[in-house]
């Protein structure tokens, strides 16, 4: 269409067509809708403080090679222990000589990795589980929650431990067990969100029309959950990153050399007194990161969800 | 013959609903037990057993059985107390989880007294001086303790209070020379001292466990602080509230009275709530801490792959979890007259 030049003077008809109250396409209502609440969550300084960190660690992540001024696992014994500043270290080195800042550079895709694996797991079984106990009713319903109790009733850490126990120390088992431990508060949302809408008319239509249970879950129910799933996951990520940390700092996460933050610490832990660069560092961008997950999922939880908002 | 009176049902359905969940928690320690990548019989008779040796004790420990009949000895041995051997303390697991309760108990009623103790004025003020100073400071408070990994601050905290200021006692729960000093009663030191008489070693304990049970505190001060502030809010919004202003109620006497003796019926359910995951989040405050409680055993018995020890602590954890949500919903109702 129009050439660049003049872009300055279509910004406002641009606003315009967005926030209009009188959509003239199915894609313009839904893209207004996501515009406003995007306007909404923009005037919120701490979400935006939350949202511009996180965006600085995807692109840190991305760009590890080009940002680390070292190589993470380059060894160098005699600058080990470097105080941060000496020898070209900004944030110090560890035991080994390794620059610390070159390893948590590296270490956000770790970080990364696991967050959104457990983001994206966790939810899904709790979807499946919980529409399935919600409009199948019955026995079905009476197992599936009874299971989900009793998975509730683990205490989380302790729980993932045996399950890393078990399985074997390593990041995958790491994301698999507290997937396990996860997802039983998803599939409560999705439970209570699918009986709300059960007995709705537009689901008695769709039956009338000859649609089975398969297609109604998965076609009608699930995309009517998702809003109150993404909410609460972004809720639940700063605690993600926790879990996966305390299981690095138990030393059943990422395995040595490997930059996970956790191990980080729990490596600087012998060295607390004298050297406390080293444990120091990887905790603060643990607390900076979870922090900024957290200031997020306030936001969103007051744009898409102002009912259950803390006000 | 007239019906069962409500709570007699109520009651009865509570203990099934346990009785299951108890069971469920079983099976799943059983199958985290039963898909260890540890061979349970060559890690009692040795890699270089005979055939025959090796046979025996695959019978001896019924694993030739069916599942089924696996679990329902499992379940046998739970209900018996008998949770196997150590292999890194050689003895009764049992045993060992008895000894090393009570320090965790210690450590996390500290932690919930004072969190309780901080955190629901905090709350209230909160809620009162909504949107001002107040209301702010205790919204940061709380977003750092659910931001902070607790390994790190416990970390942080040895080295500015030990280490740099010695202002408090180190890592463990006495200074090496009080320990065993006093006769073990509760098993927790600081009772176990005062019940001694012994002022030294109550001075020296609480100057060990003043930060661990500090941090505990903390962690469980941002969760009730945040709850009580929105139940409190829940309240002030109402009519009732006004037509006690109205009727000329000071102010503190609409706020503690009125509003705050609503608030404290669900405020039980989430102490309680609280107070079950600090047992729980003590895993990682214990390993910092040296202190030697059910965490620390659970992870020292995962690090050295002691499979007994591990499933015994996660079943005594869990069925302190599971008892701590009961007796949250027994008070409840005791205390809720429409629960009733």
């Amino acid at each position: 269409m129009n050439s660049s030049a003049s872009a300055p003077a279509k910004t406002p008809g641009w606003r315009q067509w967005l926030t209009t109250d009188a959509p003239a396409s199915r894609r313009q209502a839904r893209l207004s809708a996501w515009y406003r609440s995007w306007l909404a969550f923009r005037s919120n300084p701490m979400a935006m403080f939350g949202l511009v960190i996180l965006l600085l660690l995807v692109s840190t992540a991305l760009l590890a090679p080009v940002l680390a001024p070292h190589d993470p696992f380059a060894q160098n014994l005699s600058t080990r222990l470097s105080a941060p500043g000496a020898n070209g270290y900004l944030l110090g080195s560890d035991t080994l000589g390794r620059d610390i800042l070159s390893r948590l550079i590296y270490g956000s895709r770790i970080t990364l990795y696991i967050v959104s694996l457990v983001a994206l797991m966790a939810p899904i079984v709790g979807l499946f589980v919980g529409t399935a106990a919600g409009y199948l009713g019955g026995w079905v319903d009476i197992v599936l929650m009874r299971i989900t109790d009793i998975f509730l009733a683990f205490p989380r850490l302790v729980l993932a431990l045996a399950f890393v126990s078990a399985l074997g120390a390593g990041i995958e088992n790491a994301v698999l067990a507290i997937v396990l431990t996860a997802w039983p508060p998803y599939a409560r949302i999705a439970r209570a969100e699918t009986l709300t809408i059960r007995n709705a008319d537009f689901i008695h239509a769709i039956r009338l029309q000859g649609a089975g249970a398969l297609r109604v879950i998965t076609r009608h129910i699930w995309p009517l959950c998702i809003s109150s799933l993404v909410i609460r996951v972004t809720l639940d990520m700063a605690g993600i990153i926790l879990t996966a940390a305390g299981l690095g700092f138990l030393g059943l996460g990422a395995q040595p050399p490997s930059p996970e933050w956790g191990a980080m610490i729990s490596a600087g832990r012998k060295f607390i007194l004298d050297h406390w660069w080293v444990a120091t560092m990887p905790g603060l961008a643990i607390f900076i990161v979870s922090l900024a997950f957290n200031l997020l999922g306030d936001g969103l939880r007051d744009v898409l969800d102002p009912k259950k908002s803390a006000r | 013959m007239a019906a069962l009176p409500k709570w007699i049902k109520g009651i009865g359905h509570t203990f099934f609903t346990v009785l299951i969940t108890m069971v469920g928690l079983l099976f799943v320690t059983f199958v985290i037990g039963r898909v260890m990548p540890i061979d349970p019989v060559l890690s009692i008779v040795g890699e270089s057993a005979s055939r025959a040796t090796y046979d025996a004790a695959y019978r001896e420990l019924g694993l030739d059985k069916p599942l089924i009949i696996q679990f329902l000895l499992f379940l046998k041995d739970m209900v018996h107390g008998d949770f196997g051997e150590s292999l890194l303390t050689a003895r009764p697991v049992f045993q060992d989880l008895l000894r090393v309760f009570p320090a965790t108990l210690e450590l996390a009623t500290m932690g919930t007294i004072f969190g309780v103790l901080l955190g629901v004025p905090l709350g209230v003020i909160a809620a009162v001086r909504r949107g001002r100073w107040a209301d702010h400071v205790a919204r940061v408070v709380a977003l750092i303790g659910y931001s902070m990994p607790v390994f790190w601050i416990g970390l942080i905290g040895l080295l500015v209070f030990y280490g740099k200021l010695g202002w408090i006692g180190g890592p463990g729960r006495l200074d090496i020379f009080y320990v065993d000093t006093v006769p073990h009663v509760t098993g927790m030191i600081l009772v176990d001292s005062l019940l001694a008489g012994d002022m030294d070693v109550f001075q020296n304990a609480i100057s060990h466990i003043i930060l661990p049970a500090g941090l505990l505190a903390y962690y469980s001060l941002a969760y009730i602080s945040r709850m009580t502030r929105s139940f409190m809010l829940e309240q002030l919004d109402q009519e009732y509230i006004t037509t006690a202003r109205v009727k000329g109620l000071s102010e503190s006497a609409v706020i503690w009275r009125h509003a705050f003796g609503n608030v404290k019926v669900p405020l039980i359910t989430v102490i309680a709530l609280s107070y079950a995951a600090l047992l729980e989040g003590s895993v990682l405050t214990e390993t910092i801490f040296a202190w030697p409680g059910i965490g620390s055993y659970i992870t020292n018995a995962l690090l050295s792959a002691d499979m007994n020890a591990v499933l015994g602590g996660t079943v005594v954890v869990g069925l302190v979890f599971v008892c701590l949500n009961i007796f949250s919903d027994l008070l409840y109702q005791f205390f809720d007259p429409r629960a009733q």
